[in-house]
């Protein structure tokens, strides 16, 4: 049994105390100014930083001093990468192609890889050198991410197999569809026109069903899906 | 006695709702019948005899195994490995609309990792007058802030743009969540660094293996945008980035890093994997688009839809759903049984929140006819959902992301559902 009656002694007396504890402070001894630094935390070392910023940016900013040539690259690659993206870098199963796919953008299931897609190298150096391997990621030296990123260059056809990549060279390798990008347009394209009020009936003359997702029968957990998932969409590859 | 589904109380249930309801129709009429005395009712049952549990048994609960339905579940073929993967929620089970953390979906890109308090670092470096590291005990010194956001993955419904594929709202649209977040404004910890004039952009990165790594404006940033360490009251889930993770209300969940450990403010965008390769919109023309952050306005009908179809058969029926907009508040929702010939504008259960979940009802008395049912958001801006069609025509079909068009759910006469789509 609940014993209410002490408990509630027990809240009378702790309501007293705070407020005979309680002083008027000004808001401003609480709260500080916006803006004002509280004086929290600790000046990051040199080398605490060094360990962390390693993100490299289009201009080469972030790259370390190192280089590698692509049979080297070809020889990590093969040890460190190719389980999942292929001995070509041309991509297995689900896992992600690296290579190929040229001009194939405009049409339906585009394949999108370092060389069709990726408008910048630094890019690939970073990912590759911050994430890569999967499951055994920060374990390649910057002369290593130079070497691959060589030779995918290289399985690319964007360099000959004699080439070697640096930080001096890096920034004057032009990615094929650098110029294949352009900022969010939505706000021009398309609210104004996806902003009129909205009709609220006799909206269209008739109804007719298009397509049914029970044609594809891909969904798990469904009648008979679990043979379906084999068939899997093209556009499937999310990561 | 509360009400389980999949008892004989289905029936008590039925008797109530029609109690309220106008016109009844006959064929429901004579179904309330009750032909012998409910044993639920006239027997006594051991839960009214025994006793239950006590208040020791469960320090920390998990819903009760009648629900052990309501789960996250995935999709194998999307992608290669679970650990670099998504799943989804189940809003097709859920109402409200504070998603539960335990079913909330997940995105890794290199699996949910366990970083305890004491080994937290967040480190603030770059373009600030003073660069500096953060234990999780200084964040917890800060001034707090607290708000409630969706978070949903940009790819929420890509699988539907070249046309109906997956049945059922959890896999359509279940690449959401929408919490009760508590943390630090991240102007106030960007304060406390001091932002150089000529940083204009911030880099924020994970402490997992992906580091998941993505620029934002330093406009968002001084804005509205949060480092969070509680969701719905507790700490954050090991999933959800324990123990701090960005918020950015409206925005699409990848910039929300999880196990966030470094802010570094810059003069430009790094255009990092996940901003250049990933999370770029590609037009029927080839050309991309990126930095499309912002998610639009988008509702979708959680019940009755093809996971859960209409059981109880004609008569009142409770149509309902989601809504949101990364732009604003939800103003309106309508809702369609033909497919969008005709619309009825819903109940919304709470006035919108702006960056936050809105439910909405609409009440119904179902003929048991077939429907073709959807619902179609309206945002503060004035922005109307678009219909998928409306979509493809300026985008085509190979965006992947941003697919908020208007989903159509076909209610047949047996009371089941599939996802189609309509002329």
């Amino acid at each position: 049994m609940l014993k209410f009656r002490n408990t509630t002694a027990l809240l009378i007396v702790l309501a007293a105390g705070t407020a005979a504890a309680e002083t008027p402070v000004a808001p401003s001894d609480v709260a500080p100014a916006a803006g004002q630094p509280l004086g929290l935390g600790r000046p990051a070392l040199p080398e605490e930083i060094a360990a962390w910023n390693l993100d490299v940016s289009p201009d080469g900013t972030g790259l370390p001093d190192g280089s590698g040539d692509v049979m080297t690259g070809e020889e990590i690659y093969l040890e460190q990468c190719a389980a999942c993206h292929g001995d070509f870098a041309e991509g297995l199963d689900n896992w992600p192609a690296l290579s190929g796919g040229e001009g194939t953008l405009d049409r339906e299931d585009p394949e999108k890889t370092i060389g069709s897609y990726w408008p910048y190298l630094s890019t690939v150096w970073d990912y590759v050198h911050r994430s890569m391997p999967f499951g055994n990621a920060q374990i390649l030296t910057p002369d290593d991410t130079y070497a691959i990123t060589a030779y995918l260059l290289y399985s690319n056809g964007l360099v000959e197999d004699d080439f070697v990549l640096s930080n001096e060279n890096f920034t004057e390798v032009q990615m094929p569809n650098a110029d294949g990008f352009i900022e969010d347009d939505r706000a021009e394209i398309e609210y104004s026109a996806f902003s009129a009020e909205p009709c609220m009936e006799n909206c269209k003359d008739n109804v007719e069903i298009t397509m049914h997702a029970s044609v594809l029968d891909v969904t798990p957990g469904g009648e008979g899906t679990e043979g379906g998932a084999e068939d899997a969409p093209a556009d499937a590859s999310l990561d | 006695m509360t009400v389980r589904p999949g008892t004989t109380s289905r029936r008590g249930f039925l008797r109530a709702g029609l109690a309220a309801s106008v016109a009844v129709p006959t064929a429901v009429s004579a179904a309330r019948g009750q032909g012998a005395p409910d044993p639920l009712i006239t027997e006594v049952q051991d839960w009214a005899r025994y006793s239950g549990e006590g208040v020791d048994a469960t320090p920390y609960g998990l819903p009760i195994h009648f629900e052990s339905d309501v789960i996250r579940r995935n999709v194998s073929w999307l992608t290669a490995d679970t650990i670099s993967s998504i799943n989804f929620t189940p809003i097709h089970q859920l109402d409200g609309t504070i998603t539960p953390a335990g079913c909330a979906f997940e995105r890794h890109h290199s699996g949910a990792i366990e970083l305890a308090k004491p080994d937290y670092r967040l480190m603030i470096n770059g373009l600030v007058d003073r660069e500096l590291v953060f234990t999780y005990e200084d964040l917890e010194r800060f001034p707090r802030s607290q708000g409630v956001y969706f978070c949903e993955c940009a790819a929420n419904t890509g699988m539907e743009w070249a046309g109906a594929q997956l049945n059922g709202s959890q896999f359509t649209h279940g690449m959401i969540h929408n919490m009760e977040y508590v943390g630090v404004s991240l102007k106030t910890l960007l304060a406390e660094a001091g932002v150089k004039p000529e940083g204009k952009w911030i880099y924020v990165e994970g402490a997992d293996a992906s580091s998941n790594g993505r620029s934002i404006p330093i406009e968002k940033a001084m804005d509205d945008v949060m480092v969070a360490f509680k969701a719905n009251g507790e700490a954050l889930r090991k999933e959800h980035g324990y123990p701090a993770r960005l918020v950015v209300p409206g925005w699409e969940g990848n910039l929300w890093v999880k196990w966030l450990r470094r802010i570094e403010v810059t003069a430009g965008p790094v255009e990092s994997r996940e901003e250049t390769s990933k999370y770029t919109d590609t037009l029927a023309n080839g050309v991309s688009r990126k930095w499309t952050w912002v998610m639009d306005a988008k509702s979708v009908v959680t019940a009755p839809s093809p996971q859960v179809g209409i059981k109880h058969g004609p008569g009142p029926l409770v149509i309902t759903g989601l809504a949101w907009s990364g732009r604003g508040a939800i103003a309106r929702v309508d809702v369609s049984v033909d497919g969008g010939k005709n619309w009825t504008t819903a109940r919304l259960a709470q006035p919108g929140v702006p960056m936050a979940m809105t439910r909405f009802y609409l009440d119904h008395v179902w003929d048991g006819e077939e429907m073709l049912l959807q619902s179609r958001a309206v945002d503060e801006t004035g922005y109307v959902q678009p219909t998928k069609n409306a979509l493809r025509e300026i985008r085509g079909e190979n965006s992947i992301y941003h697919n908020n068009g208007i989903q159509t759910w076909w209610i047949k006469k047996d009371g089941s559902a599939e996802n189609v789509e309509v002329s």
